[in-house]
């Protein structure tokens, strides 16, 4: 399997001059929304180490939070599901949609049943999957994964999104006023609540102590989901866990600030039991949670609560876009969990950053994004994952550094400046330095050279 | 004090006029200056590159080339960050760890440790635009970073703004990362070049007539940038401007 070339990808992305533009200012306007909301509130560095001490409770005690969870679910009513990986959720799906003889799924926006490739498996087994969030319906119209954990379709712009309706909900393809289009997508998603046999959400929490699955969104297509169909299915990554509900208030006035901006999500749905006369089924995912969990430089990035302030920050996300990625997951977040899946395929990921940090600093639960970045690059390089040209150029670089004699024959030929130092410096044969930039000047004597001459050994 | 001068493969290599404005700045304050000929790096450029056993010998060189000194200094905080959280490809001795302690970016050598709070001799009639490298900031901790709430402080703002005649503007995104990355430069280059673009775009825009910073190595890249977009921005580091550089 080849890796997922990053570069060549954002290279694409970066020649699409508006789009580009459009992306990096739409998303740092979230980030710059977020840094006024950091500023309204005070403790806003209190509630991160909050959010982090109850995450990492969490996670080191989460098998007897998965149990408590699970006894109070079944208590409530709901049957609960075990699924270890991506094949067993969807698996488990399949089959309590066929016990319903359900064939038609509407269904709020999970990056879960993303990360189980779960729409194409249903589909091929004759069931209609609709996607109610906006932008999670724009991309499945337009037959394309979400570009982002928050607004998936950001990489759009509202001609774009024009195009994807009239070419498949027939509007008015010269019509890109966003009320029209939006207000489209809600007529024609309408019939599908009133007709669907099931629905679905992810979740955005899990309280072990009411057994409850929590959904955050501002559409509130997640409730018309689960309380217009008979059958309601909630997909659940295990690491979604809170001990109780008095730590929702943490996480709650965290998630949508470092999201969008914004202090609240319009609607936070508590969902705890089935109606009279309907069944409610939670299904418990691990799909390499578990092995990640046990991870020593690793498991951290399970505390994760999918807000997507590091992609909105992070500069190299902002100009490569998240399908450039080619994973689940994009940006800082995705670069640290992506490998855990497919070390190869995603193995040029985490040098899709500069180290900046920025991701790291906006993390509401203080996951330490980038240090992860740099240690991923050292398993890497010693699971012989690293492209040939990289892995000799740094043996070369490890040795010409590491004798004093042979750094200085590279730094100090003379004429050799120019043509031998960049490659040198920059460690690369087929050296791109020079494409968008110009390359130093070598000066006629090294600092070395100037401090002898100058200084004499004295 | 005795404090060891190191000075990074890049700036030995490309700006030697950045070393020679570092040693005379230190000089001048009266501090006894020694400069070990054996240095070359400090292992980060593979270690970054995720081969840190390529970079073993070289830190291992590093760490003879500095033991025995109460400070070594650098004009270059991506290295000295390196050195400091990132020096672990080698047996964690009691030199090793003694010379990681010791090691010091050049601002935080003057702000923390010699304490210096005006810099009578230097002049520096232009406008500027201050970048620091995001090592420097975010993991030397040198300025307030924009994503951490809290009162503001930049302790290269304050040396810099003792200085007579110098004028600051204020980029649109001061501190957005430049783009440069190490080999991310050249293995993500269209990534690396649009950011760089924009950040030299950005400070032009705001008045900039020089872009100072405490890290050589993103005014290499930015430099770069600039002179291929035909901006007429001038890059310097802020020692050159401490030691009296009048531009």
């Amino acid at each position: 399997m080849k890796p997922i070339d990053h570069a060549e990808a954002s290279s694409k992305f970066i020649e699409a001059k508006d789009h580009l533009d459009f992306h990096d200012r739409r998303l740092w306007d979230l980030r710059k929304k977020r840094d006024r909301e950091t500023e309204s509130l005070p403790e806003w560095e209190e509630l991160r180490a909050l959010a982090s001490a109850i995450k990492e409770h969490t996670l080191t005690h989460l098998a007897d939070y998965l149990e408590q969870f699970e006894a109070n679910a079944i208590r409530n009513g709901a049957i609960v599901h075990w699924a270890r990986d991506a094949a067993e959720h969807n698996q488990t799906v399949c089959e309590i949609l066929g016990s319903h003889g359900a064939r038609t799924l509407v269904k709020a926006k999970s990056m879960l049943t993303d990360e189980c490739d779960m729409r194409p498996f249903l589909e091929t087994r004759g069931i209609e999957v609709i996607e109610t969030d906006l932008g999670e319906r724009i991309q499945q119209l337009d037959d394309e994964p979400p570009s982002h954990i928050v607004v998936p379709a950001v990489h759009k712009l509202r001609t774009d999104v024009a195009a994807v309706f009239s070419r498949t909900l027939g509007t008015d393809p010269g019509n890109s006023d966003v009320h029209y289009l939006a207000e489209s997508q809600r007529q024609t998603t309408r019939p599908h609540f009133l007709e669907a046999e099931a629905g679905m959400t992810g979740a955005n929490f899990a309280i072990a102590e009411t057994g409850s699955i929590v959904v955050c969104t501002n559409e509130g297509n997640a409730d018309l989901s689960v309380h217009l169909p008979k059958l309601y299915i909630a997909s659940v990554g295990i690491e979604k866990l809170l001990p109780r509900i008095e730590h929702l208030g943490v996480f709650v006035r965290m998630l949508s600030r470092n999201a969008l901006g914004s202090p609240i999500t319009q609607i936070t749905s508590h969902f705890r039991a089935p109606r009279p006369g309907t069944e409610m089924h939670i299904v418990l995912v691990d799909n390499g949670r578990s092995e990640r969990l046990g991870m020593a430089d690793f498991w951290y990035s399970l505390k994760c609560i999918r807000c997507g302030a590091c992609m909105n920050t992070c500069p190299v996300y902002r100009r490569s876009g998240g399908l450039s990625y080619g994973a689940t997951y994009s940006g800082p977040i995705g670069v640290i969990i992506d490998p855990t899946f497919n070390l190869r395929k995603y193995s040029a990921l985490p040098f899709a950053s500069t180290l900046n940090g920025s991701c790291t600093n906006v993390c509401p639960v203080k996951i330490n994004i980038h240090e992860q970045i740099y240690k991923w690059r050292q398993v890497i390089a010693e699971r012989q994952q690293l492209p040939f040209v990289k892995k000799e150029a740094m043996q070369i670089a490890g040795k010409v550094l590491s004798s004093p004699k042979l750094y200085r024959a590279a730094v100090e030929a003379a004429g050799a400046g120019a043509e031998y130092l960049p490659r040198f410096m920059l460690y690369n044969r087929l050296n791109p330095w020079g494409r968008q930039r110009e390359v130093p000047e070598a000066p006629a004597a090294t600092f070395r050279q100037w401090y002898v001459k100058n200084r004499g050994k004295r | 004090m005795k404090v060891a001068l190191f000075i990074p493969c890049y700036v030995d290599a490309f700006f030697p006029e950045v070393g020679i404005a570092t040693l005379e700045l230190l000089e001048r304050l009266g501090i006894e200056v020694a400069y070990p000929l054996d240095q070359t790096c400090c292992g980060q450029p593979m270690a970054n590159s995720g081969c840190e056993k390529d970079a073993a010998a070289t830190e291992a060189l590093f760490v003879r080339n500095f033991t025995g000194f109460d400070y070594v200094v650098g004009p270059s905080g991506s290295c000295v960050h390196h050195v400091r959280d990132h020096l672990t490809a080698i047996d964690q001795t009691p030199e090793v760890i003694a010379v990681r302690a010791r090691t010091y970016e050049l601002v935080e050598f003057l702000h923390d440790i010699v304490k210096v709070r005006d810099f009578p001799w230097a002049e520096f009639p232009h406008s500027v635009g201050l970048h620091i490298g995001c090592s420097t900031l975010r993991a030397l901790k040198t300025a307030k970073m924009s994503e951490i709430a809290g009162a503001a402080f930049s302790k290269p703002l304050q040396l810099l703004s003792t200085v007579r005649g110098i004028r600051f503007v204020t980029p649109d995104r001061p501190d957005e990362c430049c783009g440069f990355g190490g080999t991310f430069s050249v293995f993500e280059e269209p990534v690396s070049a649009k950011m760089g673009h924009d950040k030299v775009t950005d400070h032009h825009n705001a008045g900039a007539e020089y872009i100072v910073s405490p890290d050589m190595s993103c005014l290499m890249h930015q430099k770069g940038c600039a002179e291929r977009l035909g901006l007429p921005v001038k890059f310097i580091h802020i020692a050159q401007i401490l030691n009296g550089d009048r531009g």
